[in-house]
């Protein structure tokens, strides 16, 4: 029998028919949608004149554009609540379940899609919205699409989308203390950049990543899509089935055996062939940081900042435009870098796992007087769950702002922004020009960096602080 | 929704070579509050194009009466990071109707393929030759031949072949989309939903 790799087995078997020589007609198991990247598709299928075809297999929540305190009240920016109305109006239209504002499952609709088991392995999972490959953690395909996208899928339940490449990263090994899963998926994107896996749907593998928490592997998939990638994905294993069970909408009683049964021959048969593959070592990680203007501009905190030898034309004057709006020279060192906020939050890193490492970190000391701290959960259940553990009080006693569930200042689309000229390290996944607000510079890092980072006021080695 | 039908679009063409250009750049997320299709081109590349008061700068090209036309000459890597359509949106209700570069990212190209919008993606070499003849000559015209997937140089006559699947080829000359096709095929969609 020909050896095929996970990705193939649930893609091949979500295909309903390949277009001569064009794209494959590609079923989608789950929808999820939101406020900002759904209207017009909403709108479009009102002027053709249909309707939902299937609407139990859409689930909504607004999180992009959300404010981030007063969620009981009206929202104050117009557009916003338009948006959020129209969000409502829809799905009340189309019965489509909705976690709105203020509800128990209200949150970042890559967070709160995993904590209700709406995601399961060897789905097939869409969203307007290029996170989506969070929901690859589980080993399934998961992806983030177009408008006209979420349009098909909202008509017919299928899009229609050409196979993409397959590449296997395997990092192996046993992670360092102070080394995070982030710090995995920003190494491995500063390596291949952030257009080294375009074309590509990955498989990471390896027994560092298989000895990941479902939260440490979902940062991961998170990410794939900063190195251009169409989505990552990881074999379900007893990690993943252990998360599951007992989620409100995984399986229950034989079906949960029965699809424990399948979701066990969802792996990469030996010998199966990859368009290409990457190894790592785990031990050659460090924490890292970004100091550029894209996810691939990354070093170890250890590391100076690249120097301009060996790069020319375009290339070298997108470098320096880059450094220069983020303030920094080439070949110096970050560490000890001034920093204005730090944000913790996101759908890479808003989880709980995320909160306790930092609220562990803090514990019993304060933040620098030069730092404004945010702290965003994922959802209204991690909320929950860091105010019921005492997350919250040591938080906020060593200074912290602890804000309400949304996308917050990942994206600013709301009133969480950074100012101007401000360094802000941020648990986020994206350090694009103005990403959190117009001006502001973004480092990217893990929680536990952040949490180093509030603390001494700097760039700064988490190994370093508090070494005990 | 149905868009303009595209075969041969000849225009001059506006040079951007910066290369990773993100889609938070060609619309940053607060202008995507939108819950109607319209607007958008007004926006794009908006802190690029304009200062916090909203005065045009002048050092980018989209203020720059030197270029224009309806061709997008980009660096590589071109529309990386969000899955926003409202980038494609933006450029074209900007007035462009194919973007030219060495490498784009996968949704920014599906995107502007869903709405009309050709991405044709050239080599590295050609794509400098083509930056290098607008520099030199800004009323360089460049022929983008859809039915033959050639871009070619008007002034010299030098051409590259390009790419497109059949089904998207045969879609973007006739101004359809994948809507269309999906709702063809109904109950072949029914038939496989039920066998699950």
């Amino acid at each position: 029998m020909e050896k095929t790799t996970l990705f193939d087995k649930i893609w091949d078997s979500h295909v309903v028919k390949s277009v001569p020589a064009g794209p494959d007609v590609f079923f989608i198991d789950k929808h999820f949608i939101h406020e900002v990247t759904s209207p017009v598709a909403f709108l479009n299928l009102e002027k053709r004149g249909i309707g939902v075809k299937n609407p139990s297999r859409t689930v909504a929540t607004p999180d992009h554009n959300v404010p981030t305190v007063d969620q009981d009240k009206t929202i104050k920016d117009k557009l916003s609540r338009m948006q959020v109305e129209r969000l409502r109006e829809n799905c009340a239209k189309y019965g489509i379940e909705l976690h709105d504002l203020g509800s128990a499952h209200h949150g970042i609709v890559h967070v709160i899609g995993p904590e209700l088991g709406i995601t399961q392995p060897g789905m097939t999972i869409v969203c307007g919205d290029s996170h989506t490959s969070t929901h690859g953690a589980f080993g399934a395909i998961a992806f983030g699409i177009g408008t006209s996208e979420v349009e098909m899928v909202l008509a017919t339940q299928c899009i229609m989308q050409s196979k993409a490449k397959k590449m296997r990263i395997s990092v192996n090994g046993t992670l360092g203390p102070g080394v995070t899963s982030k710090d995995i998926i920003l190494y491995i994107i500063s390596k291949i950049s952030a257009a080294g896996a375009t074309g590509y749907f990955v498989e990471y593998a390896g027994s560092a990543i298989q000895s990941l928490s479902m939260e440490a592997r979902m940062t991961i998939c998170n990410m794939s899509i900063e190195m251009g990638a169409r989505g990552g994905l990881i074999a379900p294993d007893e990690t993943t089935f252990n998360y599951l069970k007992g989620k409100q909408y995984a399986p229950k009683g034989a079906d949960w055996d029965k699809a424990v049964a399948y979701w066990k021959t969802l792996k990469t048969d030996e010998g199966a062939v990859f368009d290409k593959e990457l190894v790592f070592e785990a031990a050659d990680i460090e924490p890292m940081i970004t100091y550029g203007t894209n996810p691939g501009m990354g070093i170890k905190i250890t590391e100076n900042i690249p120097s301009t030898a060996g790069m020319e034309g375009s290339n070298k004057t997108s470098y320096l435009k880059s450094l220069e709006y983020m303030g920094f020279a080439p070949g110096e060192s970050v560490k000890g870098k001034p920093v204005d906020y730090v944000f913790v939050g996101s759908c890479t890193n808003g989880r709980i796992e995320d909160i306790r490492s930092v609220a562990q970190f803090v514990k019993g000391h304060k933040k620098a007087d030069n730092i404004t701290a945010w702290i965003v959960p994922g959802s209204k259940e991690v909320e929950k769950m860091a105010h019921e553990e005492g997350l919250v009080k040591i938080l906020e006693e060593a200074g912290f702002v602890l804000r309400q569930p949304g996308c917050s200042a990942c994206l600013a689309m709301n009133d969480d922004r950074i100012p101007s000229g401000k360094y802000a390290v941020s648990t986020s996944n994206r350090n694009f020009e103005g990403r959190q607000g117009p001006g502001a510079r973004t480092m990217l890092a893990s929680p536990l960096t952040v949490a180093a980072v509030a603390i001494t006021g700097c760039i700064t080695d988490p190994r370093e602080v508090f070494a005990n | 929704m149905a868009y303009d039908k595209f075969t041969i679009l000849r225009s001059t063409a506006v040079p951007l070579p910066t290369e990773n250009v993100d889609t938070d750049q060609i619309i940053p997320a607060r202008f995507l509050k939108a819950t109607e299709r319209e607007g958008f081109g007004d926006n794009l590349f908006r802190d690029w194009r304009y200062d916090v008061e909203g005065n045009p700068k002048k050092d980018f090209v989209l203020n720059d009466p030197t270029y224009s036309g309806k061709i997008l000459l980009a660096g590589k890597n071109f529309g990386s990071g969000s899955s926003r359509e409202h980038a494609v949106w933006a450029i074209y209700d900007y007035g462009f109707r194919c973007v030219v570069s060495s490498f784009f990212a996968d949704i920014f190209k599906n995107n502007c393929l869903n709405i009309g919008v050709l991405p044709v993606t050239v080599s590295a070499e050609f794509a400098d030759k083509l930056f290098a003849a607008i520099q030199a000559d800004p009323k360089t015209e460049i022929e983008v031949n859809l039915p033959e997937q050639k871009v070619k140089l008007l002034t010299t006559g030098e051409f590259e072949s390009f790419d497109i699947n059949e089904y998207k080829k045969d879609n973007m000359q006739n101004g359809f989309d994948d809507i269309d096709y999906l709702l063809n095929m109904s109950s072949e969609i029914d038939a496989f939903a039920a066998s699950r």
